[in-house]
């Protein structure tokens, strides 16, 4: 079992909110896993500037890192520290921003890059996560989070969701999937690389490589029904999309909001209970291989 | 008798189904707040109603042995989840697995019903006026389904001996359900359940009746030689 919840803001006046809702909506999916917890969250696009979302195992000094990597590539670097976790703000592309990172912070984990796009995941309890963080002071237009309970593969950082196999591609899971081993293979093959041996890394990974030749994120989610077998209720957002999928037995549940100011996704409806508006919002539950995808 | 209120914002689950608990028979309560809350009013023995005001989460009712449940709002996973008896009302639309293994009782949807709704049904009744999910009446092996609107696939797979009645389409029956003749005792059978539920939208003499095709009760030692 594991929760998921996401939040795609339509109504800029939200935005400020974004980490507030969306950190009680994951507080209250708790019950569904307690392992590990963690959220991505996207923030208006400054153009010319990527994100680092890191995580650090040992003691780091953020401040010193941002430096090394700002003269290695001559850019501005700006640096937020979390302690074990650092986002950097980095004036460069992905590329160049992640050769630099690799260069002088080998052993910090990436957790996920972006335009857009922060991520915030660690082992423990969703209010611990929410609390170290500062989930709740954050602003953005959309967020997913995710709280797990692992039958499959070990309970670390790496291990936890979201998953980002992309630049801007967070996916949460609900389910397992029973032939990840044989899309692992495949995709391997043909050059992907994996952090961990999560079956929902798997799934991240191919709706990724999709991506990149050339789908959409709602072709991606088609792909997924055709290759991956098992369980799941998935949920995916990109830069300018979210997307909802349940496979054809859909015993993981799902139940979405929508009204004119947002759309809204969790495992079980008590997690929508406190939105604003809610008791006028659309309240259903998605049908089973359905690709279901808003974009702003 | 005035009906006793109870907060979802102010009790736990075990404390407010532990106040249902010690009321006395014909005794009436409002349950208020319920933001989808999960395991109202399960386990109760005794003959009162209780009203929920606004949508509730899994298992409403569930484990009923005499209680009348109504639910203003829509419900979650397996409502009347293995109901001995009582009556369930949901006046919205309610998730997957409702009535799932309910021995008695009724259940009662006014609106659509989600996937494998009277999942294993084993005496129960169920009645759904709008639409049902795939997979509903799978293994169900006594009792009564109605459905007023339309089936999802794989309606009645591996169905024992629940009837199945269906006003609507049917998307595809699973393996072993068949579509059987309508008799004068199964017309008299959805009448009573329409006047029962209030869904006079339902035709008792245009309804579709699934049953078992009894070719999935027994191994068949020589069903390998077919391949």
């Amino acid at each position: 079992m594991c929760g998921i919840v996401g939040l795609h803001l339509k109504a800029p006046v939200l935005h400020s909110r974004l980490g507030e809702l969306l950190a009680a909506m994951l507080d209250c999916m708790s019950s569904r896993g307690p392992d590990s917890a963690g959220v991505a969250l996207f923030d208006e696009v400054r153009p010319g500037r990527v994100k680092l979302s890191l995580h650090a195992t040992d003691d780091i000094d953020w401040d010193a890192l941002g430096r090394a990597i700002a003269e290695d590539i001559e850019a501005s670097v700006e640096v937020e520290d979390l302690g074990d976790v650092g986002v950097l703000s980095v004036e460069a592309g992905v590329d160049r921003a992640v050769d630099s990172l690799r260069r002088h912070g080998r052993s910090l984990m990436l957790v996920g890059t972006g335009h857009s796009m922060e991520i915030f995941k660690d082992v423990g309890l969703p209010r611990e996560i929410i609390a170290r963080y500062g989930i709740e002071k954050r602003s953005g237009y959309q967020g997913v989070g995710h709280t797990r309970m692992a039958t499959e593969s070990a309970v670390t950082t790496e291990h936890s969701h979201p998953f980002a196999p992309a630049a801007d591609v967070a996916l949460v899971h609900n389910g397992s999937f029973s032939n990840p081993a044989t899309v692992r293979r495949r995709l391997e093959r043909e050059g992907i690389r994996f952090d961990t041996d999560n079956d929902s890394e798997v799934c991240a990974r191919f709706v990724a490589r999709q991506m990149e030749q050339g789908a959409d994120l709602g072709d991606a989610l088609h792909m997924v029904q055709k290759d991956l077998d098992g369980f799941f209720t998935l949920l995916v957002a990109t830069g300018d999309q979210f997307a909802v999928l349940r496979d054809s037995f859909a015993c993981k549940p799902a139940v979405i909001a929508e009204t004119d100011d947002y759309v809204a996704m969790a495992s079980e409806y008590h997690a929508l209970a406190g939105l604003p508006g809610i008791g006028a919002a659309r309240v259903f539950e998605p049908v089973p291989e359905e690709v279901y995808t808003w974009s702003r | 008798m005035e009906p006793v209120t109870l907060s979802c914002a102010e009790l736990s689950t075990r404390e407010l189904n532990s106040a249902l608990a010690e009321l006395s028979d014909g005794a009436s309560a409002r349950i208020i707040e319920p933001w989808g809350r999960h395991n109202l009013a399960v386990g109760l023995t005794n003959r009162i109603s209780v009203e929920i005001e606004g949508n509730a989460g899994y298992f409403i009712g569930g484990l009923g042995d005499g209680p009348d449940v109504t639910v203003d709002g829509f419900v979650g996973w397996s409502a009347g989840e293995n109901l001995m008896s009582g009556t369930i009302r949901v006046r919205g639309n309610a998730s997957e697995c409702t009535a799932a293994s309910a021995h008695g009782g009724t259940v009662i949807v006014h609106g659509d019903a989600s996937s494998r709704t009277g999942i294993s049904l084993k005496g129960g009744t169920v009645v759904v006026g709008g639409d049902v999910g795939h997979m509903s009446g799978f293994m169900a092996q006594a009792g009564i389904i109605l459905v007023g609107g339309n089936a999802g696939h794989g309606l009645g797979d591996s169905l024992y001996e629940t009837a199945i009645y269906v006003a609507g389409t049917i998307a595809s029956l699973g393996s072993d359900a068949q579509v059987e003749e309508l008799t004068d005792e199964d017309v008299l059978t959805v009448k009573r359940l329409v006047a029962t539920s209030g869904f006079d939208h339902i035709d008792p003499e245009d309804v579709t009746r699934i049953g078992s095709a009894r070719q999935l009760y027994n191994f068949d030692a020589l069903s390998a030689q077919k391949y």
